[in-house]
């Protein structure tokens, strides 16, 4: 089956050429979750950008290439590849109070996309939110489209959002740390929400989070990066019972447990560190010399 | 950061420039009497609106010509910008004093402080600037000093909502209760954690208004309302330079370059600063 | 039990709730603390546990009385520091000191790392030898001496809180706030801090009073939970107790809600419907 993501050897860098993506390779399969996990740094929120067409001026491409379903997003003129990441993608952000314009109703908000990228006419945008509106719980749909966000809770802000993304059917949604903002009893319902609709849709997800936790109860294939690079890729259950890279090793062992708090919340080691930073620069030694 | 870093290289050769400008400036300024070809005050009627040094008709030792009186230009500008300079720095510095600490205070403390001070500065900012500086001097009756304190009574507000709200900004960072914590007073937390804050945008405000200063310098020479009309002031010169602008219009287009790029070295100088007051900001 | 160092009893704290506030007039208050009543027992890490709208960081700042309670008492060492003027309080400021969430916005800009070590050094009468006090407090949080001329741009996220933590243990106090330390923080560094404190609370004998939305953190550090919900207390003992028998319900859906790093597929069902 052709992967609805595919993402080869991808490299960015900065204005002053340091690399922020280095070699990134990743697929995710239609139908499948793919958590990239990370922490602040790492870049995992930066390939989420990249897949979207929205990264930072600042950030260039040197390397790789991306396919959604087949498709190089590289091969398309700007118009061509908006298009295509606006028909085929859709984004759940970190912080549903940002991504929200207070200035205007929910309703409009969410519709937007499907009348202007779609084609649809408004009606049947209307039609389409309040569907989803229903699937994601929300029990007035009718009140929410009329509200502000600031008049929404933290939760059902994200509901609205998570609603406009599955909107328009697209076949990939990336998820940057959706519910970092959010309390665990919240967190737990808006996963639950997530997961149900991506099996319901047949989505394919990019869960980007840096929570080990969430990785484990959300997604079926893994990717783990530090500092650009993926240092560990793996199906999630082989993640978790035999972790292979000492850096994956460290992290699960320093995610907290109640169920287990003495083996759990240990430091990261230096010899883990300094192992890793050997790692990043015996890959940009060579990776250097063929592209100057 | 690194994208910041950039951005501040690159605003290097704006501060350079202005600064360059304003030092030349000041320098000529205070040393006018060992500068200035001419005696700005000689006049002498046989030397009547000699053009500029590259025209035809030029006399050596007039670089930038003669008014219609036949006084040297170029050693008017010179003597012009002590009395801009004078002003720019008297008027602002007392403008800023003024405006930055009611905008502290107001910040900081809040409350009926800053009830009772928002609501001058509203009253205050209801005047137009300009008829209330003409109206100021009307009262005090022309000469620099009365021009300094038109500007700085009716500037000072400038300075006083703009620190204000910087104020109440920093005023709500957790490093002011720390310093709570610490065990510090509400004065003493205001000058140690939030003053310091403060200071680039002082800066860049006092540099803007000297600019500013030196406007309204002019347009008070201009409708002849700042000192004696024998000293020469820019906005005097231009006054007289717009009366012959068809038989001599040097005398009315070098002042008002000189006044440009003197307003403008400072607004810019102003904002090259902060930008380079900022690195240990995010 | 140990003697507590804190008694509280019916604390409630009100604020002007500012998105209720009338155009012209002042805000009405919101009761935030609705009349708690609990300890802290000297020498040992309490942990407080809610979401947010808990109003747990507003008990924290009550505590070091950064707020003033509308009603109800706080003493500590047996007296009554509720309502104790500003001034009243400074003598009491050099035992009761806290670290921030976010080590960023609490640490100025514009000073080095020296100036902020050393400000409640000097505010507290111990100005002098402050070189070698500041030196004692960086080495006490692993911090190396060259960092002291440093400003916080040029500090990592983990380094800032050390810092922190440096500027509140400095002075020995009796009682440290810990309001949500590490959640700003990567789960690497958040171990480091975690551990660090642990230790440095033990060996100085602290109390604290550690303010956290996870309940896997509280575990590991704390001696007795108090879990809040809207302005109340849920549930408060001992930790092993409230983790291996939680009493109320809520407490058990906070559990329930965390996810582990590790595999469990029914996590994510709909909870089963509860027979009618």
């Amino acid at each position: 089956m052709e992967p609805c993501l595919e993402i080869r050897s991808l490299s960015a860098v900065l204005p002053n050429g340091q690399r922020v993506l280095r070699s990134v390779s990743l697929t995710v399969q239609p139908g499948e979750v793919r958590a990239l996990v990370g922490e602040s740094g790492a870049g995992k929120t930066m390939i989420g950008k990249a897949v979207l067409g929205v990264l930072p001026k600042s950030v260039r491409i040197v390397e790789g290439e991306m396919l959604i379903e087949g498709e190089s997003l590289g091969r398309l003129d700007a118009k061509a590849r908006r298009t295509l990441i606006g028909a085929r993608t859709a984004l759940i952000p970190q912080d549903p109070l940002t991504a929200l314009n207070p200035s205007r109703r929910i309703g409009p908000q969410t519709t937007d996309r499907l009348v202007r990228i779609l084609g649809w006419s408004g009606e049947k945008a209307d039609e389409r939110i309040r569907q989803l509106l229903q699937e994601v719980q929300i029990r007035e749909p009718e009140r929410v489209l009329k509200c502000y966000p600031h008049e929404l809770s933290g939760g059902m802000r994200q509901r609205v959002l998570i609603a406009a993304a599955f909107a328009a059917e697209p076949r990939l949604i990336v998820a940057d740390e959706p519910t970092t903002a959010l309390d665990v009893t919240v967190q737990k319902q808006i996963l639950r929400l997530i997961a149900q609709l991506q099996r319901n849709h047949g989505t394919a997800l990019l869960f980007v989070t840096h929570d080990l936790g969430v990785v484990a109860k959300i997604s079926q294939k893994v990717s783990v990066l530090y500092a650009g690079k993926v240092v560990e890729e793996a199906a999630t259950p082989d993640l978790f019972a035999s972790p292979q890279h000492p850096y994956t090793r460290a992290l699960i062992a320093a995610t907290p447990r109640y169920t287990d708090p003495y083996a759990s919340l240990m430091p990261v080691n230096e010899t883990v560190l300094a192992g890793l930073a050997d790692e990043v620069a015996g890959a940009d030694r060579a990776w250097r010399p063929s592209h100057g | 950061m690194d994208e910041a870093r950039i951005l501040r290289r690159g605003l290097s050769p704006r501060l350079w420039l202005a600064g360059g400008w304003l030092l030349l400036a000041l320098l000529a300024a205070i040393f006018a009497p060992l500068i200035a070809p001419q005696d700005p005050l000689a006049q002498d009627l046989m030397l009547e609106r000699l053009p500029p040094f590259w025209l035809d008709g030029a006399e050596p030792g007039y670089w930038l010509g003669t008014d219609s009186l036949g006084r040297d230009l170029l050693s008017r500008l010179i003597f012009g910008g002590r009395i801009a300079f004078i002003v720019a720095f008297a008027a602002a510095a007392s403008a800023c004093l003024i405006g930055s600490a009611l905008g502290l205070i107001a910040g900081y403390f809040g409350g009926w402080a800053d009830r009772v001070i928002s609501r001058i500065v509203d009253v205050w900012m209801a005047f137009p600037p300009v008829l209330f500086a003409i109206l100021l001097v009307a009262v005090l009756g022309t000469g620099l000093s009365s021009v300094i304190i038109a500007i700085a009574v009716i500037d000072w507000t400038r300075f006083c909502r703009v620190i204000r709200a910087e104020a109440m900004s920093q005023a709500r960072m957790d490093y002011v209760e720390s310093a709570r914590i610490a065990g510090y007073g509400r004065i003493g937390i205001m000058l140690r954690e939030v003053l310091p804050n403060v200071l680039p945008s002082v800066v860049a405000l006092l540099s803007l208004e000297m600019g500013i200063a030196v406007i309204v310098e002019a347009i008070l020479s201009f409708v002849n309302l700042s000192i004696s009309t024998d000293d020469p002031t820019w906005g005097g010169i231009i006054a007289e330079g717009r009366l012959s602008i068809h038989q001599a219009w040097w005398v009315l287009v070098f002042p008002l370059i000189t006044l440009i790029f003197t307003v403008l070295s400072f607004s810019q100088f102003g904002e090259g600063l902060k930008a380079r007051f900022d690195p240990v900001l995010r | 039990m140990a003697e507590p160092l804190f008694s509280v009893r019916g604390l409630k704290v009100a604020l002007p709730d500012m998105t209720r506030k009338p155009l012209i007039g002042r805000a009405p208050l919101a009761e935030i603390l609705k009349g708690l009543d609990f300890d802290l027992p000297k020498g040992s890490v309490t942990g407080i546990v809610g979401e947010s709208g808990s109003g747990k960081s507003t008990l924290g700042r009550a505590l070091v009385r950064l707020i003033e309670p509308s009603a109800g008492s706080i003493s500590f060492e047996g007296r009554d520091i509720g309502h104790l003027s500003e001034a009243e309080l400074r003598p009491l400021r050099r035992d009761l000191q806290m670290i921030f969430q976010d080590p960023m916005s609490s640490l100025n800009p514009r000073h080095t790392i020296f100036s902020i070590i050393a400000a409640p050094l000097r505010q507290n009468g111990l100005g002098d030898r402050l070189k070698e006090r500041v030196a004692e407090a960086l080495q006490r949080v692993g911090l190396p001496q060259s960092f002291a001329g440093r400003y916080r741009h040029e500090l990592s996220g983990g380094q800032r809180q050390r810092v922190g933590i440096a500027r509140a243990l400095a002075l020995s106090p009796k009682f440290v706030l810990a309001d949500e330390i590490v959640s700003g923080l990567d789960v690497s560094t958040q171990a480091q801090i975690l551990t660090l404190l642990e230790k440095l609370a033990a060996e100085m004998g602290l109390t604290v009073a550690f303010i956290s939305h996870d309940l896997s953190v509280i575990r590991r550090l704390c001696r007795q939970v108090i879990v809040m919900r809207e302005g109340g207390i849920v549930e408060a003992s001992a930790t092993d107790a409230l983790f291996d028998n939680p009493k109320e319900t809520y407490t058990r859906d906070l559990l329930a809600a965390i996810p582990l790093p590790e595999i469990d597929a029914d996590w994510l069902q709909p909870p089963a419907k509860a027979p009618a």
